[in-house]
C-alpha cells in the first residue's frame, strides 16, 4: 500500500519538495499555518533535536556546519535552523550563518534555513519550534538549531532540544565565568570549540571545575523554573548522566566525531531513563500554558475594544489607576459582557 | 501577530574579493526592516540559487565587480527558472556598463544599481517589486 496515499497533502508536499517546505516554513514564520502545523504534527517526532548555543564567535555556525558534514558521512539528512538577531530599531535582520555553511551546498540531504528573532527573547524565534516541527516532519533524519549568540539568560533553547549544545572558546577571558554561571545550567554537553588556541586547557579545566560544584544545584533547577518536571523519580533526571566536555576545532572537523558519539549517548540516555518523555511533556504543558495565554489575550482585547484599552492606558498613564488593577478591571468587565 | 518581512538574498558571485558595497547594502536594507541572508563572497550560480530556494526569499541582490555579469546572471536566471524561482525579483549592483543594462533587463533583471547609488534608491526599488500579499 502506498504511503503518499495516507499522508495529508502538506506533508507529502514538504517530503517531496523542497520548494514546498521553504514555502511553509516562511508561512510558519509569518503565523499563517495553522491548519498545516495541526496537519503535519503527528508526523513529527523521529527526528533528533539539537541546539547548539553559545556566545557570539565561539564558532556555533562553523560547529555546526561540520557536525552536519558527519551526519552527512552517516547517510543521515540534516536540516538546520540558524536563528539570528532582529534589529530591536527597525526589525530588521543581517543573517549571517550561511556564510560558515558552504560546504553544504549541493547536498540534497542538508537543508539550511535562515531566521531572525523577531523580537522573541532567548535566542530563537516564536515560530522556531513550529520550523522545527517541520523540518521533522519532512523527514530529516536530524534537526540542528543554532540559536543567535547567547549570553546569561537565553536557555529557550532547552524546551525545544532533545540534546543542548553550548559552545565556549578559549580565551573569552574571565567573563566566561559569567556566562558559564548562566548558561551552562542548560548544557546535555559542553564543547571547547578552537581547541587549538592557546588557553583550551584551561577553558575544560574551569568548566570542569564549575560543573562539579554545579551538580548539586542542576537538579534543584529542575524543580525550579526552567524544567519544572511535576514527578521527578527519585535518583532521576541527570543522576546518570554527567556532562561531558568536548573538546574541538571545527574548521577541521577535530572533535566532531567523539561529539556525534556524545549525542548518540545522550540521546540514548533520555530515551532508556524515560527523561525525554518528562521533559517533553513539561516543555509541551509550558508550550500549551503560553499558547492559552496568546489566546486568551487576544480573545479579550478583542472583546473589549481597542478604544476602551486605550482609554484604560490613558488613566493609568495618568496615574489614577495602577496597571494591575487595570488588567482586573478589564477581565472583570470580559468576564460580564460574556455573561447574557 | 508579526507582520510579514521583506527577505533578501545578497550575494557576491565569481571571483573578485571586494565586498564592501554588499555590506553597505546589506546593513541599509536591515534598517530599512528587511531580513537579508548575507551569504558572502565566491559565490556559484548553482550556490546562490539553491540558498534562494531554501531561503524563500522575495528578491536576490547581487552585488559584482569583476564585469563577468553578462556571464553569470544569465546563469543565474536560468537556474531560477529551472527551479521555479518565478516570482523572485533579481537586484544587480557593481560596476555594470550602460550598454549592458538595456540587455539585462531584458532578461529579467528588476533593477541596476551603478557606483554612487543612493541606498534609499535601493530599498524603495525593492518595496515597489515585491508585492506583499
Amino acid at each position: 500500500m502506498s504511503e503518499a496515499a495516507t499522508l495529508p497533502p502538506i506533508v507529502a508536499a514538504i517530503r517531496e519538495s523542497r520548494r514546498a517546505l521553504a514555502r511553509l516554513l516562511t508561512r510558519i514564520e509569518n503565523n499563517a499555518a495553522a491548519a498545516e502545523l495541526a496537519a503535519l504534527y503527528s508526523f513529527g517526532g523521529n527526528a533528533h533535536l539539537i541546539g547548539v548555543t553559545g556566545a557570539p564567535g565561539t564558532g556555533k555556525s562553523s560547529l555546526v556546519n561540520s557536525m552536519a558534514k558527519a551526519y552527512r558521512a552517516e547517510s543521515k539528512t540534516v536540516g538546520i535552523l540558524a536563528v539570528d538577531p532582529s534589529s530591536p530599531f527597525s526589525g530588521g535582520a543581517v543573517l549571517g550563518d550561511r556564510i560558515r555553511m558552504r560546504d553544504l551546498h549541493g547536498d540534497s540531504g542538508v537543508f539550511i534555513r535562515s531566521m531572525a528573532t523577531r523580537g522573541y527573547p532567548g535566542g530563537i524565534a516564536r515560530t522556531t519550534i513550529d520550523m522545527a516541527r517541520a523540518l521533522d516532519a519532512a523527514g530529516f533524519d536530524i534537526v540542528l538549531i543554532e540559536t543567535a549568540g547567547a549570553g546569561q539568560s537565553e536557555v529557550e533553547i532547552a524546551s525545544i532540544a532533545q540534546t543542548t549544545i553550548v559552545v565556549e572558546a578559549p580565551g573569552l577571558g574571565d567573563d566566561v565565568q559569567a556566562i558559564k554561571a548562566g548558561i551552562l545550567e542548560i548544557a546535555d554537553i559542553l564543547v571547547v570549540n578552537k581547541a587549538d588556541r592557546p588557553g583550551a586547557e584551561s577553558t575544560v579545566r574551569a568548566l570542569r571545575a564549575m560543573l562539579d560544584l554545579g551538580r548539586r544545584a542542576e537538579r534543584v533547577m529542575h524543580h525550579g523554573e526552567l524544567m519544572s518536571i511535576a514527578a521527578v523519580p527519585s535518583g532521576g533526571e541527570d543522576s546518570a548522566w554527567q556532562t561531558p566536555i568536548v573538546q574541538t576545532i571545527a574548521t577541521n572537523g577535530t572533535g566532531v566525531a567523539e561529539l556525534l558519539t556524545k549525542i548518540a549517548e545522550h540521546r540514548a540516555y533520555l530515551q532508556a531513563s524515560g527523561t525525554q518523555r518528562l521533559r517533553e511533556r513539561a516543555s509541551l504543558s509550558a508550550e500549551i500554558a503560553e499558547r492559552l495565554r496568546d489566546l486568551l489575550l487576544m480573545r479579550l482585547i478583542e472583546q473589549v475594544g481597542a478604544a476602551h484599552l486605550q482609554a484604560i492606558v490613558e488613566r493609568v498613564v495618568a496615574r489614577q489607576i495602577d496597571p494591575s488593577s487595570a488588567a482586573a478591571q478589564l477581565l472583570a468587565e470580559s468576564l460580564q459582557e460574556r455573561r447574557p | 501577530m508579526a507582520e510579514r518581512k521583506i527577505r533578501v538574498l545578497i550575494a557576491k558571485p565569481g571571483l573578485d574579493g571586494h565586498d564592501r558595497g554588499a555590506k553597505v547594502v546589506a546593513r541599509a536594507l536591515r534598517d530599512a526592516g528587511m531580513e537579508v541572508i548575507y551569504t558572502g563572497l565566491r559565490q556559484t550560480p548553482e550556490m546562490i540559487v539553491e540558498a534562494a530556494l531554501q531561503e524563500d526569499v522575495d528578491v536576490i541582490g547581487l552585488s559584482i565587480l569583476s564585469g563577468a555579469h553578462m556571464a553569470l546572471v544569465p546563469r543565474i536566471l536560468e537556474l531560477m527558472k529551472a527551479h521555479n524561482l518565478n516570482d523572485v525579483k533579481v537586484v544587480l549592483g557593481g560596476i555594470v556598463p550602460d550598454e549592458d543594462i538595456p540587455i539585462l533587463k531584458q532578461m529579467g533583471v528588476s533593477g541596476i544599481f551603478g557606483p554612487g547609488s543612493d541606498t534609499q534608491q535601493i530599498i524603495e526599488h525593492i518595496r515597489k517589486v515585491v508585492s506583499l500579499e
